[in-house]
């Protein structure tokens, strides 16, 4: 029962982790209706730039800052360049435009910063605690955990920009009605370049965290596969319900990880491991069957 | 001045609904065939079709498959390259188990496996729509590759996966030369680009595009919404399992699960964005000028760089080309969101009135 519960905590905080970039993906959805594929490869761009000012002899904080404003600038750049352009084109558009973006930034990012993989360290170390390890014998990492206080802290922070900050009324209010939003005088374009710098900065906290964690490398751009899912669960419009999908999703695919494939070897023979790829899409898929619009995703009512 | 149909009456209605109603139309693709069947094995090299068109028709065809289902019926997919995976094993296993069976009923049968597969995973598509949907079918791409991988049986045994594919014997004849391979994926392509052409201005592919456009409206006018959408599934997952099976067995001989990977689904996926969504043209364009560039720009970037004298690694080289491929592909949604087909539209309208401006 013990080994049950440390799969259980360990995929409960990696869902913190995919939570943390499903947050991006929100964000952006919410605030401009534009499903943003290159939030993975945003990510990977934080996490190389801050290794990038690091090894051109920086410290630490101030390659925080200096990915950050550089991760501000590429959104506002995103916006003006990419986006305005594309206003009134389908949705679909606006998706495969994000594709283009993901693929733009993962051939630039690397010419830039370099791309041999590389550590980040940020002085937190991936060791089991002592005292849970000793009262219950249950690994729990110190590193997931302070991932999962940074994680909850980033929610509450933004729960709060949205809900008491002028500028965060502003974009519930973009979010709700683009038009109405413009004609009582909020500046649109304003809005959504706040937007993808916010987009921006939870992707540098991500990318902190995954970059610590995995090594700052190619694969960090598969982050956002690992976040789709949560999404679809949670509802694309829903900052609670990218917290709650990633819990239920890394809960999941980790136990799924564990007591699925001896099951198929019994029924099958031969060897069922790696199903943690697909997992995660199948079990939002069932779900969405049930509620097509995830947990907590607005409930969407076609007119003709 | 020469492309116009002034004086060309119609007086029946056959030959009203032709295909291509524009005689300067027809004389164009019975040109363009005869070019690809007679002149280009005449004078093309080995490497041109080993390398450019045999992958250049086979994309062209899943593009074709996607287009279906994206550009006409409004369903965007990420998982083609699964679709194609499962057609290439299921050839593989249609000539393995069966015994004496002819390839092309191979070939269709592994892309009615690809059709049913296509059909179960379009499933969802009834109940979520959009966004929602797009993410759902990347669960395809990945159970597929996994399946293909861990079932030794579908592999028939072989270590991660990997298949080599049989010896194509057509009409007792093995084809071993580019050239017939070439002619055998080029009369397939034909034929099916074809049937799409005639499909999509059918009822049927009238009924896509009434769903693509607004699928709550479609329903109120009489059309079913579950056949149409089931049905769009499983023809494009026609098209890309014959793809896929013509990619096992006419171009690479030797596939593994892994290589139809997402990234795959992705370059299909572009080649209908840059070729024109809704384009059976299109498809085609797109192919070819997503298989063109990398080895452009493989010839073309060394050549820059010497020129103007600075270092060049390779791996920059990979860099740069999904660097140029991520621009181009925003270039396109923003400059020309119908495509390269688009293109050739207004070149037509221009063409009308060359050489007199009214």
């Amino acid at each position: 029962m013990n080994f049950f519960f440390e799969v259980l905590i360990g995929g409960l905080l990696s869902g913190v982790m995919y939570a943390l970039v499903a947050l991006g993906f929100v964000m952006i959805y919410k605030a401009s209706g534009v499903f943003n594929f290159a939030q993975g490869a945003m990510v990977y761009l934080a996490a190389l730039s801050v290794v990038g000012f690091i090894e051109k002899g920086a410290p630490l904080w101030l390659a925080i800052i200096l990915a950050f404003a550089v991760m501000t600038a590429f959104g506002i750049a995103t916006e003006k360049f990419v986006l305005r352009k594309l206003v009134n084109q389908p949705p679909i558009a606006l998706f495969m435009a994000t594709i283009g973006l993901a693929f733009f930034i993962e051939g630039i990012a690397p010419m830039v910063f370099g791309s041999e993989p590389r550590a980040l360290e940020l002085g937190i170390v991936d060791e089991p605690i002592p005292y849970i390890l000793e009262r219950w014998n249950i690994v729990i990492s110190k590193f997931d955990l302070v991932a999962a206080g940074v994680a909850a802290v980033l929610v509450a922070t933004l729960a709060l920009f949205f809900q008491y900050t002028r500028i965060g009324r502003a974009l519930r209010a973009v979010a709700d009605d683009h038009q109405a939003a413009l004609s009582i005088g909020i500046p649109l374009q304003h809005i959504w370049a706040i937007v993808w710098g916010v987009a921006g900065f939870v992707a540098l906290v991500a990318g902190l965290m995954w970059g610590a964690r995995n090594g700052v490398q190619f694969a960090l751009t598969f982050t956002a596969l690992k976040a789709l899912p949560v999404l679809i669960l949670g509802g694309f419009t829903s900052v609670p319900g990218a917290i709650v999908g990633g819990l239920i999703i890394g809960a999941s695919e980790k136990l799924a990880e564990i007591y699925i494939p001896p099951v198929m070897q019994d029924w099958f023979g031969g060897n069922f491991g790696g199903i943690e790829g697909w997992f995660p899409y199948v079990l939002a898929l069932l779900f969405l069957l049930v509620r097509p619009e995830g947990l907590f995703g607005e409930k969407h009512i076609d007119r003709v | 001045m020469l492309y116009r149909e002034a004086g060309q009456f119609k007086t029946s209605y056959a030959a009203d609904q032709q295909v291509f109603p524009i005689r300067q139309d027809r004389i164009g693709v019975v040109a363009l065939l005869v070019i690809a069947f007679v002149g280009i094995p005449l004078f093309a090299s080995e490497y041109w079709f080993s390398a450019i068109l045999i992958p250049f028709l086979i994309f062209a065809l899943a593009a074709l498959g996607l287009n279906v289902l994206t550009g006409y019926a409004g369903q965007l997919s990420l998982g083609s390259a699964a679709f194609m995976a499962v057609g290439a094993y299921a050839a593989y296993n249609f000539q393995l188990r069966v015994e004496g069976i002819p390839f092309l009923v191979s070939f269709a049968l592994a892309g009615l496996t690809a059709a049913g597969v296509g059909i179960l995973f379009g499933l969802p598509s009834l109940r979520i729509k959009g966004f929602y949907l797009a993410v759902a079918t990347l669960a395809a791409q990945f159970f597929i590759v996994w399946c293909l991988t861990k079932f030794p049986w579908l592999s028939n045994n072989s270590s991660s996966g990997v298949i080599s594919t049989q010896k194509l014997i057509l009409f007792g004849r093995e084809l071993n030369t580019p050239v017939e391979k070439y002619l055998l994926v080029l009369s397939i392509v034909v034929v099916m680009a074809m049937a799409a052409k005639n499909m999509v201005r059918s009822s049927t592919g009238r009924a896509w595009m009434a769903v693509r456009d607004m699928d709550v409206a479609a329903s109120v006018i009489g059309i079913k919404l579950m056949p149409t959408k089931l049905l769009a599934f499983a023809v494009s997952s026609f098209y890309c399992g014959v793809a896929g099976a013509l990619y096992a067995f006419a171009y690479l001989g030797s596939v593994e699960p892994d290589g139809f990977s997402l990234e795959m689904s992705f370059r299909i996926l572009f080649m209908i964005i840059i070729g024109g969504v809704g384009s059976i043209m299109g498809s085609f364009l797109g192919a070819a000028f997503i298989l063109l560039l990398p080895i452009f720009l493989d010839v073309a970037l060394p050549f820059i760089a010497n020129l103007l004298g600075l270092p060049f690694a390779s791996a920059t080289v990979s860099h740069i080309q999904i660097t140029v491929f991520g621009a181009l592909i925003m270039f396109f949604l923003i400059v020309e969101p119908h495509g390269l087909a688009r293109l050739w539209q207004i070149a037509k309208e221009k063409l009308r009135l060359w050489p007199f401006p009214h």
